[in-house]
């Protein structure tokens, strides 16, 4: 098994084979759902919601398991310890620490040095534009500060494959378009596989390099979509006609699904 | 300084006038000192019988306190067990409140059969009767820890005793403080209902100063004594309080 080691610092390709998962009380989630993301891949997942988004995003991560099917991360089919990063909806922090050290936790959790904790910790504090903020506790920080904060603990580890489950839904449109930039280089930059679930289908067809469209439950893919759009992106691109008509795409499938 | 000030005058008011009107009734109406006693009755006694009334304080503190100590480590540590597995809840959790209905006076003669008079026995009586609520809130802030951050510790692969420490028990600390905060006005009254049991005369504590005061017809100094435990059960309520408050004071929003 030597050959199928994982390289460090190499993005994770997953796949999803045939997974049903199916709830006690007997609610079907998914159902024989098919997937294969290919390392370094941007992929945006969109849905009505309650068609198993988070559902399939909790599976890839290890944290729930499919009743039917395999889900297989990385070449051995387990993801190395830590190469998962997760970002929630809500920012989930811990109130009784102060942001440097919420956003160090994978490391403490790791077994990391408390002095490079701390440096690793600071570099992704910075990166998401914290850098004032690192002493201060959650609950004296905004909304946005919160979710960056979340982002910064999953980018801490340099993770392979980040799970990102309508990140930033619930913030302000100018918030969200900064953190959308940031995410959108930092994957430039680093190129690790990201899923990337959300409602709003121009987010989906401004980041991703490839989205789908899932129907009601049980949720199942109705669209694959290449997004066809230059690397370079930027808020300018929202006007253009070649990414107004990816928006149609995505839209029109979205509408079909939830009908 | 002038909003403490603002919380403390109207108390006070009340509790002048209020001791002004039980004075001007009894002394009206003649009501004897053994029967009741009017506040300078008590105030006089407080005076004279100050020493015994001090160390009979400071002996049922240390009951209250040791009591107070086991309560604490005890009910955290048996809070946690129980929220480490959902069978030992289910198994053990019921017998737990045993603890909140068992009749202390019943019981204070097989804790003297067991442990004999004195501090011991006094000690796990303030102990049993405070336990409770320390259990109950462990075991509620350590259901209450965000489900969000529990799958975060499963996906860095934190084992049971990292998410211990650094999850369940800094997330159950205000539910912690909040059954703390009960145990210590509790462990004083446990102690000075096992005195009346399982007290000793050369370590009179002030459940025994009022049983034998009364038994002598000496209402002015059970009122002192009396007024003494309540005073001591305030004081380490308000220990507790403000240390709940010390280490809270980051993140709780019951802190503030
Ligand atoms: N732990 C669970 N137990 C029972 N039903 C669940 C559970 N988690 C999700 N569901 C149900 O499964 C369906 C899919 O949920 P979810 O994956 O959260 O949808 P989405 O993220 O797309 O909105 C929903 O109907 C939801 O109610
Ligand atoms: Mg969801």
């Amino acid at each position: 098994m030597t050959e199928s080691v994982q390289i460090e610092g190499e993005a994770l390709a997953v796949s999803l084979r045939s997974v049903t998962r199916r709830f006690e009380g007997g609610v079907l989630a998914l159902e024989k759902l098919d997937l294969t993301v290919q390392a370094g891949e941007f992929l945006a997942i969109l849905g009505p919601s309650g068609c198993g988004k988070s559902t399939l995003l909790r599976m890839v991560a290890g944290l729930d398991r499919p009743n039917d099917g395999s889900v297989r991360v990385g070449p051995n089919g387990l993801p190395p310890r830590g190469g998962i990063a997760y970002v929630f909806q809500d920012p989930h922090l811990m109130p009784w620490r102060n942001v440097i050290d919420n956003v160090a936790l994978p490391l403490e959790l790791r077994g990391e040095a408390k002095s490079k904790r701390r440096s690793t910790a600071l570099a992704a504090i910075e990166r998401v534009g914290l850098a004032d903020a690192s002493r201060r506790y959650p609950n004296q920080l905004s909304g946005g500060m919160r979710m960056r904060v979340s982002l910064a603990r999953a980018l801490v580890t340099e993770p392979e494959l980040l799970l990102m489950d309508e990140p930033f839904g619930s913030l302000d449109e100018l918030t969200r378009q900064m953190l959308d930039q940031q995410l959108y280089e930092l994957w430039r930059e680093r190129r690790m596989t990201v899923l990337f679930v959300t409602h709003a289908v121009h987010e989906a067809a401004y980041l991703s390099s490839r989205a789908i469209v899932m129907t009601r439950r049980p949720g199942r893919i109705i669209l694959d979509h290449r997004i066809d759009l230059p690397e370079t992106r930027g808020v300018w691109m929202r006007t253009e006609p070649a990414f107004m008509k990816e928006c149609r795409v995505l839209y029109k499938a979205l509408e079909w699904g939830a009908a | 300084m002038r909003r403490s000030w603002q919380v403390i005058w109207p108390p006070l008011v009340t509790f002048v006038l209020l001791h002004a009107l039980w004075e001007l009734i009894v002394r009206r109406l003649g009501v004897p000192a053994w029967k009741v006693p009017a506040p300078s009755d008590i105030f006089r006694a407080v005076v004279d019988r100050s020493a015994d009334l001090m160390t009979a304080t400071a002996h049922t503190s240390a009951a209250a306190v040791l009591g107070f100590g086991l309560s604490a480590l005890i009910g955290v540590a048996a809070g946690t067990a129980l929220s480490s597995m959902k069978w030992i809840e289910r198994a053990f959790y019921p017998f737990t409140v045993f603890l909140q209905t068992v009749p202390l006076v019943a019981i204070a003669p097989l804790l003297v059969l067991w442990l004999g008079y004195g501090l011991a026995s006094v000690t796990v009586s303030a102990f049993i009767v405070s336990l409770f609520p320390v259990i109950a809130n462990t075991l509620a802030g350590m259901r209450s820890v965000d489900p969000g951050l529990r799958d975060m510790f499963r996906l860095y692969d934190a084992g049971p005793l990292r998410t211990l420490f650094k999850l369940k028990l800094p997330a159950a600390m205000p539910n912690v403080f909040t059954g703390l905060r009960i145990a210590s006005g509790l462990a004083v009254i446990g102690a000075v209902v096992g005195e009346f049991v399982a007290g000793t005369f050369d370590q009179q504590g002030l459940g025994l100063l009022v049983q034998s005061a009364s038994r002598n017809l000496q209402t002015p100094l059970v009122f002192a004594a009396v007024a003494a435990a309540s005073l001591l059960g305030l004081t380490l309520f308000a220990i507790v309080n403000f240390s709940g408050y010390w280490i809270l004071r980051r993140w709780h929003a019951s802190a503030r």
